[in-house]
């Protein structure tokens, strides 16, 4: 019938207003069957919104999305039970017992993975019999991910999947994840963890008010191996200054600005390079309050792309 | 590979877990058992000093304190736990599951039967010990009226938990508990609100009274207020299909 061939999702102009203000805005995206795809953006940047239409919990307005070949709003029960989804904000009853609430969900499906081996592989043993409003955020977002997948979907949407987790249980999700890409399962997650998206996805998204801003392998976005230089500065800089640091280093650099207080100089990270730097804040009468060497990451890529920080 | 449960065993599921859970909680209890039970005890013991009527207070009584523990169970209960999943992200949460929404809606009735049916056991005892002696004849009308009863109120009891916001729902629904308790002709017969009687027979509360009475007291086969309890689960199912939503 075709569906099976079709990508796992694909969204075409999709466009999603809440009253004037623009959610999503002709966002088309693609994601291939077998492959963890992170969509990234700060808060606010349409990811939720352009999940929960390919969940079918809101209709596109205008644009369309396809889910495992799937009209994820008309053709709603066909596609749900191949799907396993991870909300944000979506829980579960107050009183219900962590394992409880698990074992329900798997009652709903036909052939759910076996509980006792999700509880023990996410390390829900211990909070078992608690109750799900006394769980930490850790504990519930690992029940929500053991929720998720519980019903062997050939497709999950995490949201935010390790919000709220100590080091130890990110990694395990990461695994878990992982595990999931090896068995064939299509992961799409959303996140504003750089490394997250930078690990796990085989291709990321990058999103920014509602628009894609660049879309790729981790390594094509950041170019591995291009090293960059950030300067920060005590006070702001005249607005010539990135041009001015331009012309002082030369072509094979390129300069931008972050906000007031920092440039961002992607381009050989050597010492002629750092004493062009040096010299072009003495010059200027700039008083440089750190200056960083490393290796462009998708956090620059994102700076460079929206002029804005990542994190919230 | 990944499917969906038959609908049987998933509403079955549904029913079960909202079993537990209802009977889980504590004030829940108290409403569906409890507050029945004083009504009841407390009204024979009214009737001992006012001698209301000719026939033994526990066989007037009983219908309509069972009338209202299927109100709190399938109004107010059902209301405040419907509010609170839609608040805590439950309703949301089952709506990416393969449960459809008339698997919920099933599941949830379901509950409120099995909820039911304890609730008959327990005041049924000890309406018993007390002298309690239904009519046999009036058990199909009875059940007749539990069903539509229930179908009347959770209708209604949804439509709220939709409409509102959880906080305004419990608020709600206990005031609307309350004042039907009083004012609704649950227990006592619509007669004793005088001019009002017409109005108050009317109310869902006053046909589930006054049918459980009808057929339990005097054996029959209550069909106007079974018409007004099904009236009133149309409107109310009505109500519900059009503002029902997960989220």
């Amino acid at each position: 019938m075709g569906v099976s061939e079709s990508p796992a999702v694909e969204v075409e102009d999709l466009r999603m207003a809440y009253g004037a203000t623009v959610a999503v805005d002709r966002l088309s995206l693609t994601v291939d069957r077998g492959t963890i795809t992170a969509v990234l953006g700060p808060n606010g940047a349409g990811k939720t919104t352009t999940l929960e239409t390919c969940e079918g919990y809101r209709a596109a307005q205008s644009g369309s999305v396809r889910v495992l070949g799937f009209d994820p709003q008309r053709q709603r029960r066909d596609l749900l039970p191949r799907i396993g989804v991870m909300l944000q904000d979506g829980g579960a009853w107050s009183g219900v017992r962590a394992v409880e609430m698990l074992r329900h969900v798997a009652a709903l499906h036909a052939n759910p993975l076996e509980v006792p081996m999700l509880v023990d592989r996410l390390g829900l043993a211990s909070c078992g019999r608690t109750p799900y409003r006394r769980l930490s955020g850790g504990q519930q977002q690992r029940l929500k991910l053991a929720l998720a997948v519980v019903g062997r979907p050939e497709l999950v949407f995490v949201d935010e999947p390790t919000a709220g987790m100590d080091p130890q249980a990110r990694r395990t999700t990461w695994e878990l994840l992982q595990e999931l890409r090896t068995d064939g399962v299509t992961v799409v997650l959303t996140t504003h963890y750089m490394d997250e998206a930078e690990r796990l996805a085989d291709r990321v998204h990058v999103i920014d008010h509602g628009r894609m801003v660049a879309s790729g392998r981790p390594e094509e976005l950041t170019r591995s191996g291009t090293s960059t230089i950030k300067l920060v500065v005590t006070e702001p800089f005249p607005p010539t200054a990135p041009a001015s640091l331009q012309a002082a280093l030369g072509a094979g650099t390129e300069v931008q600005a972050v906000g007031a207080h920092s440039l961002l100089i992607t381009g050989p990270a050597d010492a002629g390079t750092l004493a062009k730097v040096s010299a072009w804040c003495e010059e200027n009468g700039v008083l440089p309050e750190s200056l960083t060497l490393g290796q462009r990451t998708l956090e620059d890529v994102f700076l460079q792309l929206t002029g804005r920080e990542l994190a919230p | 590979m990944p499917g969906a449960a038959p609908l049987p065993r998933m509403v079955a599921a549904q029913a079960r877990m909202e079993t537990r859970l209802l009977l889980r909680n504590g004030e829940q209890v108290l409403l569906a058992v409890v507050i029945p039970l004083i009504v009841l005890v407390g009204g024979i013991e009214a009737a001992r000093h006012f001698d209301l009527t000719e026939r033994p207070a526990v066989d007037v009584l009983t219908p309509g304190v069972l009338a209202l523990a299927v109100m709190s169970t399938s109004f107010t209960s059902l209301a405040i736990a419907t509010g609170f999943e839609r608040r805590y992200g439950v309703l949301k949460r089952l709506g990416s599951s393969p449960l459809p929404r008339a698997g919920l809606l099933a599941g949830k009735v379901g509950s409120l039967l099995v909820v039911e049916a304890l609730q008959v056991l327990v005041i049924g005892t000890v309406a018993a010990f007390l002298g309690w002696q239904p009519k046999p004849s009036g058990v199909v009308g009875a059940v007749l009226c539990v069903l539509l009863g229930t179908g009347a109120f959770a209708s209604l009891g949804l439509f709220l938990a939709g409409a509102l916001r959880a906080e305004a729902t419990l608020a709600v629904a206990n005031l609307v508990y309350l004042l039907l308790l009083a004012a609704g002709a649950v227990v006592l017969p619509a007669e004793a609100y005088g001019g009002a009687a017409d109005v108050v027979s009317l109310l869902p509360s006053g046909a589930l009274g006054a049918g459980m009475r009808d057929a339990l007291l005097d054996g029959g086969l209550p069909v106007v207020p079974l018409l007004v309890l099904a009236a009133w689960t149309a409107v109310g199912t009505a109500l519900t299909a059009r503002t029902f939503t997960w989220e």
